[in-house]
């Protein structure tokens, strides 16, 4: 008996690996190559799915690798000719070199790549903006996340301008009992992207400003630079005790206990703190300078898709891309990853009112993206580290805001032709 | 038996290759391959460079000019030399005399508990850098750590600071965290080096009348000198080598503006870059080649001075 239950469950195995099989050879299987092993869960039990209601014939899987493994081991199986078929794209640098050596597909005349604004495929242009190789996934956005309860507590109300924002800090700072503001200068990244970069774009009017850098019209030197260091110079009085200390992790936790009234965010962290921080949330944009009307705000591209060249399924692949240019695609992969945007124009609906707030931010201010990222950290100095640390010494307050500008271009234009005129 | 001895002396000298490379050739062939060629090869790749095509180019000594003489260059790698000096200074200083003090405590004729110490001590170098790091930046953190509160306890919290984020402290604590972590390495070496000596020595010291720490001066740290010295050097290269522990507590930026940034580190960020600073293999190759040397000159000074001089004693 016992043997014929065996033969049973090997014929009915049998049976299913063949369906299977023919199944397989029928639909079309493409592979998508990402870093971002902690979506695969998204990916394959929602982005997938409502992908494959559409396109039945055409079987998709999302196969991560580590982050930190990413760059390296793509690279080696783009070489072998046994990378993935649609491939994630870091943005800038990383991806132009995988197009440079014709590892990703000109995607120019994709279905659907006129939903997307000019300074969101800047990321993944060639330099003269001429060639677009990878579709914008999504974008994060700076501003300031605040605890609603100790808001409420001490009677504030959210600030327009920098010197309602300074003034606010005195406040709570005065009153005592709560830490004004959760950073610290101790991973240096903070200082720089949730300082720098966060208020910066009001100074140096985004995109205007980080374009004129990379023409050589304008200097790191100039005034909207020294403003925006010297605003961060006034930050430390406001950080906790021991900020010079700080980690990124101890920031979060400062403000997840409730000891923190005011945590410097990108948009990204709104996933942590909606599990760990128990009390209501809201945010603010970047204040504004004495005397400016228009706001912008940071909406990095950080994350994007394009297409191997090696790849058997050319077709098939731009029809996932296309299908990514939707308004479907849009609404579902922003609520599964509330503070990673889409960034194409399509209204969305989101569901987390954080989120909701970060994003209507894009109605009334302008986008840019990270002023060191494009072209601007090629050389040596990179730029991008330089503002790191220059960014964390301004806050320690062992560098001067003038000094550190005066650095920051003179780093600049050791190497950047542009600026050398 | 005559015509089977010669036969013996004839076949001897093949006889004698064929054992000579039974016995060097495994550990020859792997050394050579696992040791000399990436050694030489990476010798090799710092003499290229790449042009603006990312090919391959022979450059010469082309990356150690730069390096030694471009500001962007030669700045952090001269601040990164420095400090690292800076690093193998305090072991010299902290954690070589105090594992020698251990060790000689440790060899007192009657220590209770002596087992126990020796593990206890030991126990730190087991550890993972990782695991060391994270418990020493807790332990230090103004946010939770407990040193604060124990300061306070015994009043002297006014004295407390950031340390790991001031320019100022951040290294000498991190060397102070590795100090911890490796003093149980001399402290056993030497203890073992005490271990031998000979009972008359200290037993004709002892009737003669001289106390344990004259006994440990004059007698036993001299006849130790050479685990000492093995101790030194080894410290040296460990030292000159090290990368885990600042990369654990700092990353590899070594903040707070490059204070805590050693050849490791230094080589690490521009091998494989960093964030947006794209990886330099050829420039990376030179640091690491420049590293050997210093390595390679401090190892020789240590032979030709300090190695030929030392006396060992047989028991």
């Amino acid at each position: 008996m016992a043997r014929y239950r065996i033969q049973l469950v090997c014929l009915v195995l049998a049976g299913a690996a063949l369906l299977f099989a023919m199944d397989h050879a029928r639909a079309q299987t493409l592979r998508i190559e990402s870093w971002r092993s902690d979506d695969r869960e998204i990916w394959t039990n929602i982005i997938l799915p409502a992908f494959a209601r559409h396109h039945p014939d055409i079987n998709i899987t999302f196969t991560p690798t580590a982050p930190t493994e990413f760059n390296a081991s793509l690279n080696a199986r783009l070489a072998g000719g046994t990378a993935g078929d649609l491939i994630t794209c870091r943005p800038f640098d990383a991806a132009l070199a995988l197009h440079t050596q014709g590892h990703l597909a000109v995607l120019d005349d994709l279905p659907g790549m006129e939903h997307f604004p000019a300074v969101a495929k800047s990321a993944w242009q060639t330099d003269d903006g001429k060639t677009t190789f990878c579709l914008p996934m999504a974008s994060v956005i700076h501003g300031f996340i605040y605890s609603k309860e100790a808001f409420e507590e001490l009677g504030l109300s959210v600030p327009e301008t920098e010197e309602a924002f300074f003034k606010l800090l005195d406040t709570i700072k005065s009153k005592g009992g709560y830490t004004p503001m959760a950073m610290g200068t101790s991973d240096q990244w903070e200082a720089a992207t949730m300082g720098f970069q966060n208020i910066g774009p009001n100074h140096w009017k985004g995109e205007a400003g980080r374009q004129a850098l990379i023409a050589g019209t304008a200097k790191l030197s100039d005034p909207p630079y020294v403003a925006t260091l010297a605003h961060l110079a006034r930050w430390g009085a406001y950080l906790g005790r021991g900020y010079k200390a700080q980690s990124y992790a101890d920031s979060q936790t400062l403000f997840s206990l409730g000891r923190a009234v005011i945590y410097p965010a990108g948009s990204w962290d709104i996933t942590t703190f909606r599990s760990q921080a128990p009390f209501e949330l809201g945010a603010f944009r970047p204040p504004l300078p004495a005397g400016a009307t228009e706001c912008y705000i940071s909406d990095h591209t950080d994350i994007g898709i394009g297409i191997n060249t090696a790849s058997k399924h050319q077709d098939a692949a731009r029809k996932f891309l296309t299908w990514m240019t939707t308004p479907e695609f849009a609404t579902l992969f922003a609520n599964a990853l509330p503070g990673f945007f889409p960034l194409s124009t399509h209204k969305i609906a989101l569901e987390d009112p954080l989120a909701q707030e970060f994003i209507s931010w894009r109605q009334t201010c302008k986008s840019t993206i990270r002023n060191a990222y494009q072209i601007l950290s090629r050389g040596t100095p990179n730029l991008d580290a330089e503002i790191w640390n220059v960014s964390a010494q301004v806050i320690n307050g062992t560098m001067t805001p003038s000094d550190a500008a005066a650095r920051l271009q003179a780093g600049l234009e050791k190497w950047y032709g542009p600026q050398q005129k | 038996m005559v015509r089977a001895a010669a036969e013996m002396m004839r076949a001897r000298p093949r006889l004698r290759a064929a054992t000579l490379l039974f016995f060097v050739g495994p550990a020859f062939l792997i050394y050579g391959l696992f040791s000399v060629y990436p050694l030489a090869s990476t010798m090799v790749l710092s003499t290229y460079g790449t042009n603006a095509a990312g090919q391959p180019l022979f450059v010469g000594l082309g990356n150690f000019v730069t390096l030694l003489t471009d500001d962007s260059w030669s700045g952090p790698f001269w601040n990164a030399l420095q400090n690292n000096v800076v690093f193998f200074a305090i072991h010299m200083a902290v954690q070589n005399p105090v594992g020698i003090a251990l060790a000689g405590m440790l060899s007192l004729p009657r220590v209770t508990g002596r087992h126990a110490y020796r593990t206890v001590i030991f126990l730190p170098t087991m550890l993972s850098v990782v695991i060391v790091g994270f418990i020493w930046q807790l332990i230090l953190s103004p946010l939770w750590g407990v040193s604060e509160g124990i300061l306070e306890t015994i009043g002297l919290g006014h004295w407390f600071d950031p340390w790991l984020g001031q320019e100022t402290t951040a290294l000498i604590t991190l060397s102070l965290i590795s100090v911890w972590q490796f003093v149980g390495i001399p402290m056993i070496l030497i203890y073992a080096a005490l271990l031998n000596i000979p009972d008359d020595l200290t037993d004709a010291a002892q009737v003669d009348g001289i106390g344990h720490f004259r006994i440990f001066w004059h007698i036993k740290l001299p006849l130790i000198m050479p685990t000492v010295a093995l101790v030194s050097i080894l410290t040296y290269v460990g030292n000159f080598n090290a990368f885990d522990i600042v990369y654990a507590v700092k990353g590899a930026i070594a903040g707070p503006n490059f204070s805590t940034d050693i050849l490791g580190t230094f080589f690490y960020r521009t091998f494989f870059g960093f964030q947006l600073q794209q990886g330099n293999p050829t420039m990376g190759a030179a640091v690491a080649t420049v590293m050997f040397g210093v390595i390679l000159i401090g190892v020789m000074i240590y032979l030709f001075t300090v190695q030929r001089r030392l006396q060992r004693h047989a028991f």
